[in-house]
């Protein structure tokens, strides 16, 4: 790029957009960080400020206190680290065929993909409420990740098909010449090479199911069973009048997990999407 | 899903003998590496879907003990003259364009620069993907703080600009709408950046830098070089963004609840209350394939009309 670099004006207003932007995108998450920190009188003020006058913890306490919130994380966690695992083993022998033998079936696969992104939930979740309770798992956190699993397939699909690409076909000739056997080739020569790959993709199908909502909200009905985002909005009464502090808490406190996650593959995210449209 | 959904096909590759010389053992792996993918996708994919439209030409209901019989059209019918569900479809509609198109302005500006060599394009690059990485409930909630009529930063910057009270925005008649509409396009950000980018430097530089020697602007390296390289990829993301915010619930759900009045009160909001709160199986899937195809004949409609564009230039 430097070889048509802007000039001082053009690079100024580049710089005004860039800012205008990240001000965009950052400023309703600092702004939920600084009411998650002030105490109630300042809520109540009719001149809010940007940095709390006297930060407290009370909203913490308070939350807590108000909901289940620590059981409810439980239950998110379980189902999410239980939902990313599962599908990661699941997806990744489908993604390894689809990425090394192009067939009918690949073709179904990619039409799969395509079709599921595009129905509303409406029409899946009614039918998978009937399955669900034909087979006693409505209300139960193995339902949900069962329907978190197929929600999250086609994502984790591509993603791994992408990074199976990646490793060089010639790589897993190389062994079979060699003599390694089949699932040798796989274990030895091709999964160490994948692992990066896999973790991303685990973590993001963990973070697609701790984020997760309409699901848990219809399957999950007994309170003890309830997942963080849907305990999250108790916290807004039904006439839509929330308390602010602790709303905002434990709004803050839910959202760390997932963007720890999105700090460690921020780059994988990135860059698998890039190799992802490069190679087409 | 671009390298998916684009991916060439060889479809005859692995039936030749060529392939299969190898011993049917090469196969039965195969089939044994499908397996375990393939049974969930059938038995909690695309049978549930099969199954959500059959139910559509039903009267199935929650919690009902007769059975539930075929009633043919009837739900489409009944649909038709649901005047409540139309207006919730138009309200649909005007959602799912009014926050894509912004999304995919707002987005290719920001890939654009972040695809210059700017200070502190690591650290914006990194904030970029922030919304992304926040449950859905989160941002709805850390937007009705912002909105909050009182202790809200939005009102309180308007009073400080002097720019008057400021107002309930969540729950004003005029301004639900385009408020949940900006919370929208705040919340897609991230993806449609992160695959724009992936597109823009997917651009020959060689052919920015002949450009740009032979004295070409800006405006026309962006037209001539970056956006026919682009193109692919802003129409797939342009077109799952559509899908994916007509087919959006959390958001809405948690700022609005469909209020005030059913201002805002997308159709995925309306079918869920029709399924779950009155238990209208039948009816709420319906909704559900009426969805389905006007989506897929607006993408159809869209698609074709841009690749024509492209053949004529």
């Amino acid at each position: 790029m430097s070889a048509f670099r802007s000039r001082g004006p053009a690079r100024a207003a580049q710089y005004a957009a860039l800012l205008a932007n990240l001000v965009f995108l950052a400023f309703p998450f600092l702004w939920l960080v600084s009411t998650a920190f002030k105490p109630a009188t300042e809520l109540g003020s009719l001149h809010p400020t940007w940095i709390p006058e006297a930060p407290t913890l009370d909203n913490f306490r308070q939350a807590f206190a108000e909901q289940p919130l620590l059981r409810a994380a439980g239950n998110s966690l379980l189902a999410a680290l239980a939902a990313a695992l599962v599908a990661v083993v699941v997806a990744t022998p489908l993604a390894y065929v689809l990425a090394r033998h192009r067939s009918r079936l690949t073709a179904a696969a990619t039409g799969w993909v395509v079709v599921s992104q595009a129905f509303p939930f409406v029409l899946l979740i009614i039918p998978l409420f009937l399955v669900l309770k034909n087979l006693h798992l409505v209300d139960s956190l193995p339902g949900l990740v069962l329907v978190y699993v197929v929600w999250s397939l086609p994502f984790a699909l591509w993603m791994l098909t992408g990074y199976v690409r990646a490793v060089p076909a010639e790589l897993e000739e190389a062994a079979a010449v060699d003599g390694a056997g089949r699932l040798r080739t796989l274990v030895s020569v091709t999964a160490p090479l994948l692992a990066p790959g896999l973790v991303a993709t685990a973590l993001f199908a963990f973070v697609t199911a701790w984020n997760e909502f309409f699901f848990a909200l219809v399957l999950l009905k007994t309170p003890e069973k309830q997942t963080l985002p849907v305990v999250l909005t108790h916290f807004i009464g039904a006439e839509g009048v929330a308390d602010l502090g602790p709303l905002a808490a434990a709004a803050f406190l839910a959202t760390l997990p997932s963007l720890l996650v999105f700090a460690v593959i921020q780059r994988r995210i990135t860059g698998g999407m890039q190799a992802g449209a490069v190679k087409s | 899903m671009a390298s998916v959904v684009t991916a060439p096909k060889r479809s005859a590759d692995r039936t030749t003998p060529g392939r299969t010389r190898g011993g049917p053992g090469r196969d039965h792996g195969a089939w044994f590496l499908v397996l375990p993918a393939l049974l969930p996708i059938l038995v909690l994919s695309v049978g549930p879907l099969l199954h959500g439209i059959a139910l559509a030409f039903t009267d199935a209901q929650s919690g009902r003990t007769q059975t539930t019989r075929w009633i043919g059209t009837l739900n489409f019918r009944d649909l038709l003259h649901d005047t409540l569900f139309w207006e919730s479809f138009r309200i649909g509609l005007l959602w799912a364009v009014g926050v894509t198109v912004p999304q995919f302005l707002l987005a290719l500006g920001l890939a654009l620069l972040l695809n210059q060599d700017l200070r502190l394009r690591r650290l914006a690059r990194a904030l970029a993907i922030v919304p992304w990485a926040m449950p859905e409930v989160v941002v709805g909630i850390m937007w009705r703080l912002v909105y909050n009529p009182d202790a809200g930063i939005l009102n309180e910057t308007l009073r400080d600009l002097g720019l008057g009270d400021g107002r309930a925005w969540l729950s004003g008649l005029g301004t639900a709408l385009p408020a949940v509409i900006v919370v929208g396009v705040w919340a897609g950000m991230p993806q449609t950046t992160v695959a724009l980018l992936a597109g823009v430097q997917n651009t020959p530089r060689e052919l920015h830098e002949a450009a740009a020697l032979d004295g070409a602007g800006a405006w026309r390296r962006f037209r001539t070089v970056t956006w026919p390289a682009l193109r692919p990829v802003a129409l797939a993301i342009t077109a799952l963004n559509f899908i994916w915010n007509l087919n959006s619930f959390a958001l809405v759900y948690v700022l609005t609840n469909g209020g005030p009045g059913g201002r805002t009160r997308l159709p995925m909001l309306f079918a869920y209350e029709e399924a779950f709160r009155y238990g209208q199986f039948g009816y709420a899937a319906a909704m559900g394939c009426v969805l389905v195809a006007v989506v897929s004949v607006l993408l159809a409609l869209f698609l074709v009309g841009r690749l024509k564009g492209e053949q004529d230039r």
